[in-house]
């Protein structure tokens, strides 16, 4: 099978340039599948299937017969992002998100930020994400989101902007890592030929920051996962990422507050337990603190930690910067506290609650998206041009009942990538989330990250939940990649 | 290690080693019927009785004939023993453990469960032999990649603790059943039928081959002797809580002998029993009386152990 009848259409291609030409780094990737016997590249996708499923790398089909599972699904043709643009990426989410653990700090400290009147005081304190309970906290090393995932699109002027930030229990990270490890399966031979960067280390570097975050005084931390159970849907990726650092996997049953130390229950009686990579919402952590309803928490859990007993990650509270509205002041965030320009830009956003903005967003309900700042995963979120006409009318209704809470975006060309269908291929529209570990000392983006792809025609849904699937993504090497032609990069270094 | 970890690994052990037991008396049996045509139907109903399920089955299907009792011990969802029920067990537990076990324990026991769920009732009728034989494979595969992809430490014998003393209890259910159908066809000893329904036996416990080489003839006494007091045959109820007993004291630390809780002492007691047991006293007492007291007790070590290992504690916080 070739990609000679493959066409961009006139969307950003991750691949192909607009003359439909293979772009610098991609050229090795598209030359070997152009080589490949007809029909072997549908073989290995099967065989790749095979091997998801086989691995158990599956997700619960809810509302369908209890045995119906499905892999998350994969598509064989990997996104190549090269060396140079990805050093670009790279500052620019270290930059980002430095900025914005300096301002949960901030929040939950001293508020100057506030004071100085740069982000409106009552969006902040008003954020869903907010939490009063972590009001005077001080984290181990002044890092509160040690772990997040940003979502990433690449518009039509080949530009990369940030979408969402993640900063509370970002997952997928071990689709990326078993992605990779499918591909080296079926592709050994492509993959060595193209001059890939690692993703392997990842389990070992989140393991390393993880302990770095012990109480003082402890010398062998117990460090542990904590899952809200098996029936939840990142379940897999939850004992997955236990698995590779070789630490329990706690549920909150596992744990008990014992004389101000946080324990779990062994075979042999009580453990103490020094940091927990948390993958359970704030709300329901502890119901002393926070939802009192929560049957998954660990009551005094909160108590231990303000005490330096035992650190937690992510730390609670950092959703108050996953606020869709504070999103909007993320460039005056950077410069706030680093006195630098945004180098990854937000996607344009109008912000409801502004007059002059709301009445732009009323006039042009079928020109944006607009996005409640609460929700996430694709819900709650109105595609303008793609809805009818009551659909736009209730949001209108909606955003003058609660200008607080829209924000409306222009609607992305997002840049897509060849999948295989059937016996050719297609584009399909795709983001990128890269994953950031925020350590004691440095701060760490994984090369790469998850890819994930609008598998329906025409789709700008990315999201598993509603059809998406992912593909392995490809960090090229600084001297392995192509020739550095390519017009994004022309762009990226005008900045 | 959690003991909600311990509690899986045990019982994912105990599913494993019961659906491979299901498929040992179900191949056997299918076969011995095939060789027996008058008496063909007969012989399912103690079948059934030896999964101690026969209330169950009465209620869903009625009357025992080949295809309902291979229906209700293979496939049936409603029926929490069957094959199909156990591997599924199996592979939850799994689930919950994956990060403890390993990569290639949970790959074994996911392909396991696909193979299950995807065989079909029509080519099992047709050519039932091999999903057998696949199943043991399958069920032996574990056990070798359990031995040599994880620590032998205390998540693995807690594994091995559990799959010995549901291999225990499965023997004693079988050799229950089984002697008391055989024993009336006393006038067939000596006899090619004869033969034929004790090789049955011993092949349901993979135990023909064994039997033979240790004992020669075929010889009921021997036999009962072979499955229940060996201790070396690896199927052998002797054998199961000798093997039982190691993982015990490896986990709790105890030396050979001596017991510091509650499921060790009724463990190291009942070894005791079988050490000191003889064939002679195990009829004096009557076969069945004796597997049946051996069935109680080997359910009170497992009740034990979820007391002692298992249960969240209630603590003053």
């Amino acid at each position: 099978m070739r990609f000679d009848r493959y066409e961009t259409e006139g969307f950003y291609d991750e691949l192909f340039d607009e003359q439909n030409q293979p772009r610098g780094g991609a050229d090795v990737l598209i030359e070997r599948i152009n080589a490949l016997p007809e029909t072997e590249l549908q073989r290995r996708q099967k065989a790749a299937e095979l091997a998801l499923l086989n691995l158990g790398i599956t997700f619960n089909v809810y509302g369908n017969d209890a045995q119906i599972e499905k892999i998350f699904p994969f598509d064989i043709v990997p996104r190549i992002v090269q060396a140079k643009e990805w050093e670009n990426l790279e500052k620019g989410l270290k930059q980002r998100i430095t900025a914005l653990n300096a301002f949960i700090n901030d929040i939950y400290n001293d508020q100057k930020i506030l004071k100085d009147g740069v982000v409106p005081a009552d969006l902040v304190l008003t954020a869903e994400g907010f939490r009063k309970p972590c009001i005077g906290l001080q984290p181990p090393s002044g890092v509160w989101c040690h772990i997040t995932g940003t979502d990433l699109v690449r518009h039509g002027d080949g530009q990369f902007y940030v979408l969402e930030d993640n900063l509370r229990c970002p997952s997928g990270v071990s689709y990326v890592l078993e992605n990779r490890l499918i591909m080296k399966r079926t592709f050994p031979t492509v993959f060595d030929a193209c001059s890939v960067q690692p993703v392997t280390d990842y389990p070992s570097r989140l393991l390393e920051m993880l302990q770095q975050m012990a109480p003082d005084g402890v010398r062998s931390p117990m460090v542990v996962v904590w899952t809200p159970g098996i029936y939840n849907s990142a379940y897999f990726e939850h004992s997955f990422l236990a698995q590779q650092m070789g630490v329990p996997l706690v549920e909150g049953s596992d744990l008990v507050v014992h004389k101000g130390e946080v324990m779990m229950r062994t075979t042999k009686g009580l453990e103490r337990v020094d940091v927990i990579y948390r993958r359970i919402d704030d709300d329901f952590m502890d119901p002393k603190a926070f939802r009192p309803d929560s049957m998954l928490g660990v009551p005094g859990l909160m108590k231990a930690y303000s005490k330096g007993k035992v650190a937690l990650a992510n730390a609670p509270g950092t959703g108050v910067a996953d606020d869709k509205a504070v999103y909007a002041y993320v460039p005056e965030i950077i410069k706030y506290y680093l006195g630098e320009e945004a180098i990854t830009q937000n996607v344009p956003t109008y912000a409801c609650w502004r007059e002059d903005d709301r009445k732009y967003v009323l006039e042009n309900l079928d020109k944006l998206v607009v996005k409640a700042v609460n929700e996430s995963g694709g819900y709650g979120m109105l595609v303008g041009p793609h809805a009818t006409q009551a659909e736009r009318d209730e949001f209108a209704t909606r955003i003058k009942a609660k200008p607080r809470t829209y924000i409306a975006q222009p609607t992305l060309a997002l840049s897509r990538v060849p999948v295989l269908v059937n016996d050719h291929f297609e584009g399909r529209h795709v983001d990128l989330r890269p994953y950031i570990l925020y350590g004691k000392d440095s701060v760490y983006v994984l090369p790469g990250g998850l890819t994930r792809v609008a598998l329906k025609k025409g789709s700008l849904v990315v999201n598993s939940s509603q059809g998406g699937g992912s593909k392995d993504t490809w960090v090229l090497n600084a001297s392995g990649g192509g020739s550095p032609e390519s017009p994004i990069q022309d762009q990226s270094q005008e900045e | 290690m959690l003991s909600r970890v311990a509690n899986s690994i045990y019982w994912l052990n105990r599913y494993i080693e019961r659906a491979e037991n299901v498929a040992r008396f179900i191949d056997a049996n299918y076969h011995m019927a095939l060789d027996i045509p008058d008496n063909a139907s007969a012989q399912w109903q103690p079948l059934i009785n030896t999964t101690g399920d026969h209330e169950l089955f009465e209620e869903l299907y009625g009357e025992v004939n080949r295809e309902n009792a291979i229906e209700f011990l293979v496939f049936d969802r409603n029926n929490p023993n069957s094959i199909y029920s156990c591997v599924r067990a199996a592979r939850e537990n799994a689930r919950s453990v994956r990060e403890y076990i390993s990569s290639e324990m949970w790959e074994q026991i996911n392909t396991f469960y696909l193979m299950i769920n995807a065989a079909a009732k029509e080519t099992l009728m047709d050519l039932p032999h091999k999903i057998f034989v696949d199943i043991m494979t399958a069920s032996h595969t574990f056990i070798g990649i359990t031995d040599s992809t994880m620590n032998h430490g205390e998540g693995w014998h807690f594994g091995r603790m559990g799959r010995m003393l549901e291999r225990a209890d499965k023997t004693t259910r079988i050799l229950d059943v089984k002697y008391y159908i055989l024993l009336p066809s006393v006038e067939y000893v000596g006899s090619s039928y004869d033969n034929l329904l004790w090789g049955a036996l011993l092949r349901s416990a993979s135990a023909f081959e064994m039997y033979r080489k240790r004992h020669g003839r075929i010889n009921p006494r021997k036999i009962v002797d072979f499955l229940l007091l060996d201790p070396h045959f690896p199927r052998a109820v002797h054998y199961s809580i000798i093997t039982a007993i190691i993982s015990m004291n490896n986990i709790t630390g105890s030396p050979r002998g001596t017991f510091a809780n509650k499921a060790e002492q009724k463990l190291g007691r009942l070894l005791a029993e079988f050490n000191f047991a003889s064939l002679d006293e195990v009829f004096e007492i009557g076969l069945h009386e004796y597997l049946d007291q051996t069935q109680t007790r080997i359910n009170g070590v497992g009740s034990e152990i979820h007391e002692v290992f298992f249960s969240p504690h209630t603590i003053d916080s």
